[in-house]
């Protein structure tokens, strides 16, 4: 199956997380902090530290550790706080 | 083995109540021991929300209290910082204002009426047609029926409040001690000579009985049981979030919900955010006595009125959802005072939910009490051998 994120085409395995797919690619970081704009991508990596959220199909601060990918997911970089879209 | 230990004062209940009775009375020069049998400012203080609120409170004593309290929130802060430095005395403070919204033609008239009447009681509060509220918050729901801006309402962090209030406490020759538990007084011929906590007993002149909730238990156990009991609520936490909301945000009928003496659980819509960007969504009731457990269906109506007045949530992720006990009195007044039964003791709790808010004042009276002071406000209504408060000692 195939992902978007930021617009570039991914390949991705039935099964695979969101973040699984990101580091396979070598993306090490999808979010920046609310305040100083810092890098974050998977931290604790079991779905409790909320590190690792990532916009997926307009609806931020997903868990990228916890979603299992979807055929056609449009997965973006998030900045900061940001609402549904 | 049991250790000797003294105090002009022993506060039982080191929560937000608790900490401003303290602050009060080691202003005025006392030596006070603070204990509190879990952790300081761990109980409802840190179930609730922060709200120092005028807006919900209908004229009365209730409200004389409150319009004093915040007035001397800001000076107590202001006076925690000059003694303590800024670190300690930040409580984040947020002067922002209540908005109240009656999202029904028929919740119009009944929230007028109270505008009216807290009006001339001398609260500030503007009555805002739709297009107005919608400027004030640009999220809120497109059905207005009537809007009330309360600009004196208020917000802090209860927890850092209590605390910075205990620091104050400490500084003084004062002493807060966590994980000790109040068993019962000590009485001489009537009055209070001291009061066993834990394993051994302080002997003190005074006893003031601020447990919040658990205000009915200590008083059993001291012999003299006031009626204050606990009344269940939840919050949900959003994940952090752009602006969405300014002030504090809630529907008419919160005003109702609060004042009702219903057992059965009561939801009202109560939207704020918070300095690190979540949003917090109350209000519930509900008395189930202490029982903790979750339960999903009180969770998902917070959730679905709160959608109602800010459709935007709809969408917004819930990270966590946390829940306490007010401590409630059968006419929903606190008790502020010198218990009848036995000289020396004194109460100070069944504030409900309000208990943030009217801390400062009630510290103060508590103080002007037991000094013989003028009173900030007039005591008579929260004593504690009023019919509804006074629980028969049971053999």
């Amino acid at each position: 199956m195939r992902v978007l994120f930021d617009g570039e085409e991914f390949e991705a395995e039935e099964g695979q997380t969101v973040a699984g797919v990101l580091l396979a690619k070598g993306v090490r970081s999808w979010r920046t902090t609310r305040g100083a704009g810092r890098p974050r991508g998977l931290f604790c990596g079991i779905g409790v530290c909320f590190d690792c959220l990532v916009n997926v199909n307009g609806v931020p601060d997903v868990r990228a550790c916890q979603r299992v990918v979807a055929d056609g997911d449009d997965i973006r970089t998030q900045t900061g706080a940001e609402l549904p879209s | 083995m049991s250790r000797i230990e003294t105090a002009d004062v022993v506060v039982i209940g080191a929560g937000i109540i608790g900490a401003a009775c303290a602050e009060a009375l080691s202003a005025s020069g006392m030596r006070v021991l603070v204990v509190d049998r879990g952790a300081p400012a761990g109980g409802t203080t840190a179930g609730g929300e922060g709200n120092v609120l005028l807006s919900d409170k209908a004229p009365g004593p209730e409200l004389d209290l409150a319009v004093a309290s915040r007035r001397l929130w800001p000076e107590l802060i202001e006076s925690l910082r000059a003694e303590l430095g800024d670190e300690i005395a930040r409580v984040e403070w947020e002067p922002k204002g209540g908005l109240v919204v009656a999202t029904e033609n028929d919740a119009r008239g009944p929230l007028a009426i109270l505008a009216e009447a807290q009006r001339r009681a001398g609260v500030q509060a503007t009555a805002v047609d739709a297009a107005t509220a919608r400027e004030m918050e640009p999220h809120l729901t497109e059905h207005v029926a009537a809007a009330v801006h309360y600009p004196e309402d208020a917000q802090l962090q209860p927890v850092l409040a209590a605390t910075a209030m205990l620091a104050a406490v400490r500084s003084r020759g004062g002493d807060v001690r966590g994980w000790s538990e109040a068993h019962g007084l000590v009485v001489v011929n009537g009055k209070v000579a001291g009061v066993r906590v834990g394993e051994g007993t302080i002997a003190c002149g005074a006893v003031v009985n601020a447990c919040g909730p658990w205000a009915g238990h200590f008083g059993a156990a001291a012999g003299a049981p006031v009626e204050v009991l606990p009344r269940r609520g939840m919050v949900l936490v959003t994940a952090p979030l752009p602006h969405v909301v300014s002030r504090k945000v809630y529907a008419a009928d919160y005003v109702a919900a609060v004042a009702s003496s219903d057992v059965d659980l009561q939801v009202s819509a109560v939207v704020e955010s918070t300095a690190t960007g979540t949003v917090l969504i109350g209000s519930s009731r509900q008395r189930v006595g202490f029982d903790e457990a979750l339960q999903v269906e009180v969770l998902r109506r917070l959730a679905r009125s709160a959608v109602k007045l800010f459709p935007v949530l709809a969408g917004v992720p819930v990270m966590r959802a946390y829940g306490g006990f007010r401590p409630y009195t059968p006419d929903h007044l606190p008790v502020i005072g010198e218990d009848p039964r036995f000289r020396g003791l004194w109460h100070a709790s069944g504030h409900e939910g309000a208990g943030i808010g009217l801390a400062p004042a009630t510290g103060r009276l508590l103080a002007d009490l037991m000094y013989g002071r003028a009173p900030v406000v007039d005591p008579t209504r929260f004593r504690v051998d009023r019919p509804a408060v006074i629980a028969e000692v049971r053999t």
